[in-house]
């Protein structure tokens, strides 16, 4: 059992990385991974959303959903709750925590329209996982979603120094580095199987 | 009267093209782009998408209020994207297996809700309706163009037919994750070019501008300083 979460840990942090390899949440990606302390503040803002989103979604399909055979809403049920939960969360961190909203809450309307939130609890879904190893998959791909950032604000830094050719200038540039980024997760490949089984 | 409205549907196709100068939809564009087929089904998916919800929602633009609209115009673009999902799952269900998730998440495509946003909620049906053609065009030309580049070149084949000669020649990097943001990186630069224009991302490409309401240097958590 435990060494199974750590093998779902490990798999979303290291080897699909949703940012890298899958493609969700390329937005904030290549938006706000320009400073070091805004990547980290989006990435625990993230964290903490999508493990919440899937601590509400998957009780709600597997118990409300499921049992009515209303399966084919989910889309629309994830979405509703993701957006609703976000602003609950800004509410109550306004209210109760308001130094952590402050550092976190310019983040958290972002965070409605990231594709990795709801693109993780469909998954979780789609996985046939469990409510544990749901939450556990979330916080995976949360950490996984704050490596990326990390790293590609480290890169971003290198960049800012160089001379870059003037049609690659912004973006483009960006687009390349991430694609280097990604190719380096590529090492990870194997690992899981080597290390656990 | 009639050159204002080719002119609503022609500027999503290039001179406003969502993926390539709005820069809006990134995911799917570097997900789906493996293949023809996958790009094609996509875009003309999100095109339907599109097209519907911008109508639903120029329609209703009276009705909505202003404090919670950006719910509204989410419930109402999910409800689409369902109906395209279960047609999809009926019909094509080779095409619903290849697009997974990516199909569902056509919801947070900013590309619709910014459409929504910048267009359909201030514009007639009609208008908003060759809008989201165009801008649905732009973005499946823009689809196919990557899948084109990364199919022929990675696999050696156009959607799905392998081009002879090409078996030995494969750079198959292209058709794995970082091949995407290349090929993107590289077609961006072409545009930059082409345009004399340095690309950057700004508010307009920001999903969340019309809920962050900030600007300029302001926005923290957006794009505005990229």
């Amino acid at each position: 059992m435990f060494k199974q979460m750590v093998i779902i840990l490990m798999t979303s942090v290291l080897v699909n990385n949703y940012v890298l390899n899958k493609f969700l949440g390329i937005c904030p990606f290549l938006g706000v991974s320009k400073k070091l302390k805004q990547a980290a503040g989006m990435s625990v803002a993230v964290i903490f959303v999508q493990v919440m989103a899937t601590a509400a979604t998957w009780p709600i399909y597997t118990f409300l959903l499921v049992p009515n055979n209303l399966k084919y809403l989910e889309t629309i049920v994830f979405i509703l709750v993701i957006a609703a939960l976000v602003q609950f969360v800004e509410m109550a961190l306004k209210k109760f925590i308001p130094s952590l909203y402050k550092s976190l809450g310019v983040y958290l309307p972002l965070i409605t329209t990231n594709c990795a939130v709801l693109g993780v609890c469909l998954n979780n879904i789609s996985d046939g996982y469990g409510f544990a190893e749901s939450l556990v998959s979330a916080l995976g791909c949360g950490l996984g979603f704050m490596l990326a950032m990390v790293l590609f604000a480290g890169v971003r830094g290198r960049m800012e120094s160089s001379d870059v050719p003037k049609a690659f200038r912004g973006l483009p540039i960006t687009l390349i580095a991430a694609s280097i980024v990604s190719l380096s997760f590529y090492g990870f490949r194997g690992i899981i199987d080597n290390l656990f089984k | 009267m009639e050159n204002k409205k080719l002119s609503i549907l022609l500027k999503g196709i290039i001179k406003e093209n969502p993926v390539l100068v709005l820069v809006l939809g990134t995911c799917p564009t570097l997900a789906v782009t493996t293949n023809m087929i996958s790009a094609f089904s996509m875009g003309i998916s999100a095109m339907i998408v599109l097209v519907c919800s911008n109508m639903a929602i120029s329609a209703l633009r009276k009705v909505i209020p202003d404090k919670v609209r950006i719910p509204c115009f989410i419930v109402i673009i999910a409800a689409f994207v369902t109906l395209v999902q279960m047609l999809l799952q009926a019909y094509l269900p080779n095409i619903y297996d290849m697009l997974g998730v990516y199909l569902a998440l056509i919801v947070v495509n900013c590309i619709i809700l910014g459409r929504a946003e910048m267009f359909a909620s201030k514009n007639g049906v009609i208008d908003s309706a060759l809008d989201g053609v165009g801008m649905g065009l732009g973005f499946t030309a823009a689809l196919m163009a990557m899948a084109l580049i990364r199919e022929v070149i990675g696999n050696g084949s156009i959607a799905g037919i392998a081009i002879p000669g090409l078996e030995n020649f494969k750079i198959s990097l292209l058709m794995m994750s970082p091949g995407g943001f290349l090929t993107f990186g590289i077609l961006m630069a072409i545009m930059a070019k082409v345009t004399g224009k340095e690309k950057k991302l700004d508010c307009g490409s920001c999903p969340a501008a019309s809920m962050c309401g900030k600007t300029g240097e302001e926005c923290k958590g957006g794009a505005a300083d990229v």
